[in-house]
């Protein structure tokens, strides 16, 4: 047990996985000399070789598809893009064939990669670097889509996506990268694709959150907790499959739910768990579900980021507003 | 460009292949053509969904796969069922496609071949990818990826070109310069003054040949075939050909291009040149040709009743390729979609 940041979770958990699996090799802009405009993969090239943490031309669709090939002639390629917002060249290749190959081969041929993508607003980037488009993955039939927001979540996370048979998107939430440290256990261990984590029981309301606003809604249970409100939270780690039975149960339970989310509010993926819930347990509910989320706008620059962002502040008020119809 | 065998028959220089292989694939080329007629006609008759007809192309198809090992990667488009064929892929799974039937994409697990591309481009960094798998793994095997020139204008084929030579990876770009991209003719696709000078930028060779000449493209594909195996990396050909028929059944190719160039075309007969040569060398004959488009009908037919025989997917068979494992909220559709169905 070592205690790790996620960045260096992730880090561990490549170095487990090419380590461990000859197929497995990591292919991005700048992930090889650099170790990644993060440095998650830092140090890789150095231990694994040029060859197997490879240094790729400029080209997101080419870095996909040239992986997706690599996957189908039997490679475990994890493929990084360097910002959400840069993951979006690609999408030809993801939406139009890693995400369907099984499907138009009928099992034949298969793209068992992984797709790492950092996401996420609040350190004050340049455009097109604080994007949080997850919700357009988990759209896409034939893909699976994982947030991580703890270091042993990041590394047991990665691992399962880097050993499952199917692609992966795995959001990783920048600004968490290095504000969060946890212990972790060494060498290969899974952390389940499909089950969510109940970060905190309680019996009066029930917040729902995943990667990034984890932080933001941790703060909003304390607070309330302060008040005398008994707080569950949940993180969901795993948007598809979506673990619909740990939302069942809590909401059952409460009654009373919000989901929190840094993405825009319109056809977010908090709109698909509210249906959810109306679909699945509607009668158990106590008040309407509310949402917390960002806002149908461009995430804005340095100077604005605080208007956009979903708060401790914001949730608290939602959670008030809930616990009160 | 680069010609070996010309209209009228006659070679420049040693022809690359024996007589019995010319032969063969001589043999190759007729039932390619009777595939692609059927495949018109029983689009016409409403057996098949739209249908993207390569008669003109069957050279550039059947001489490119004779330049490979039969365990070469071939990935290619919707209107190289030829080339899918000569590496193995089987007549009925490519009727079934065409049919609207998944399983279409489904080759046994022996043939290197995959699915084919429908999206424009995108599949050329597949190519690079497979290719480069077999290098890792060192197999020896490499990868051929076959588009045609409208393709040339995606950004995939930057990347796709780019990627393969900075890695020298055993790509082979095979262009099937056909003229048109559905209207758009090759001169309006790109003001370079030919495809395979597009080579140059990415630090490969580049070689333009007669695509209608299956002795240019047989040559042509086997040298960069060997180059890749022995570690030399990509190469970009040019095959220059002509697509006789429309782009697709639901196309009138009226519209943008001439009788008389068709005219002109059709004289550049692939086949017909092929059929001279080995007349000339007293290697054809009429009974021959007779005997041959008489299996080329038995096997074409036999293939399209297998591929409308086939049962459609089951019930809930369309959420069942979509992973491994039928995750639980695809369980439950599954179960909602059956209950709609009965």
């Amino acid at each position: 047990m070592k205690v790790l940041t996620i960045a260096r979770a992730l880090n561990e958990a490549l170095d487990v996985a090419l380590e461990k699996d000859a197929q497995v090799m990591l292919l991005g802009e700048d992930v090889g000399r650099t170790g990644g405009v993060f440095r998650v993969t830092d140090g890789l090239q150095e231990r694994h070789g040029a060859g197997r943490v490879v240094d790729t031309p400029v080209a997101e669709s080419g870095i996909v598809g040239v992986a997706f090939g690599l996957a189908v002639g039997g490679m475990r390629p994890v493929a990084e893009m360097q910002f959400m917002g840069f993951s979006y060249p690609a999408f030809d290749q993801v939406i139009n064939h890693v995400s369907r190959i099984r499907n138009r081969s009928r099992h034949r041929f298969t793209a068992p990669m992984v797709i790492r993508i950092p996401y996420g607003g609040g350190i004050g980037a340049a455009e097109h670097h604080s994007e949080s488009a997850e919700a357009i993955y988990a759209h896409t039939p034939g893909l699976k889509v994982v947030v991580p927001a703890t270091p042993y979540d990041a590394k047991g996370l990665l691992l399962a996506a880097i050993n499952d048979p199917d692609p992966v998107v795995f959001c990783e939430p920048i600004r968490l990268y290095r504000s969060v440290k946890e212990e972790v256990p060494d060498g290969w261990y899974e952390v389940p694709i499909g089950e969510a984590r109940v970060e905190r029981t309680g019996e009066d309301i029930t917040l729902i959150t995943w990667g990034a606003m984890t932080t933001e809604v941790r703060g909003a249970a304390t607070a309330l907790e302060a008040e005398g409100v008994s707080v569950e939270v949940i993180d969901l780690r795993s948007l598809v499959p979506l673990d619909t039975d740990t939302i069942e149960a809590s909401v059952e339970k409460t009654g009373r739910v919000v989901i929190v989310h840094e993405a825009p509010k319109t056809a977010g993926f908090g709109a698909e768990v509210a249906a959810l819930i109306a679909e699945r347990c509607l009668y158990s509910l106590e008040a309407p579900v509310r949402r917390v989320t960002g806002w149908d706008s461009v995430f804005p620059l340095k100077r604005s980021e605080h208007q956009y962002l979903p708060s401790v502040e914001r949730i608290v008020r939602a959670a008030r507003q809930t616990l009160e119809t | 460009m680069r010609q070996r065998l010309t209209p009228s028959g006659g070679v420049e220089g040693d022809p690359p292949i024996d007589i019995q292989l010319t032969r063969r694939l001589y043999r190759a080329m007729v039932f390619a053509r009777t595939y692609d007629r059927k495949g018109t006609a029983l689009q016409k008759q409403g057996r098949l969904a739209t249908y993207a007809p390569f008669e003109g192309q069957e050279a550039a198809q059947i001489g490119a796969a004779a330049g490979l090992q039969p365990n070469d990667w071939v990935v290619a488009t919707y209107r190289d069922a030829a080339l899918m064929w000569a590496q193995g892929y089987p007549w009925e799974l490519l009727f079934a496609g065409r049919t609207g039937d998944e399983r279409g994409g489904s080759p046994p697990e022996h043939v290197p071949v995959m699915p084919p591309s429908i999206t424009v481009g995108g599949h050329m960094v597949h190519a690079v990818g497979l290719a480069w798998a077999e290098k890792l793994n060192g197999t020896g095997r490499i990868a051929l990826t076959s588009f045609g020139d409208g393709a040339t204008s995606e950004g995939d084929f930057h990347e796709a070109m780019n990627f393969a030579a900075v890695y020298d990876i055993g790509c082979i770009f095979f262009c099937q310069n056909n003229g048109y991209a559905i209207s758009l003719p090759r001169e309006m696709q790109t003001r370079s003054t030919s495809i395979a000078e597009k080579a140059i930028a990415y630090g490969m060779p580049g070689v333009q040949v007669d695509g209608n000449d299956l002795f240019a493209v047989y040559e042509a594909v086997h040298d960069a075939a060997e180059r890749a195996r022995a570690g030399g990396g990509p190469t970009l050909i040019e095959a220059v050909t002509y697509r006789i028929g429309p782009h697709t059944t639901s196309d009138d190719p009226k519209r943008y291009r001439s009788d008389d160039e068709v005219s002109e075309w059709k004289r550049r007969d692939p086949l017909e040149r092929v059929r001279i040569y080995l007349s000339e060398r007293g290697a054809w004959d009429e009974e021959w040709q007779a005997t041959i488009e008489a299996e080329a009908a038995a096997e074409i037919d036999r293939a399209i009743e297998l591929a409308e025989n086939m049962p459609p997917l089951g019930p809930g068979e369309i959420l069942d390729a979509m992973f491994e494992t039928l995750p639980p909220h695809l369980e439950r559709q599954r179960a909602e979609l059956l209950e709609n169905l009965t």
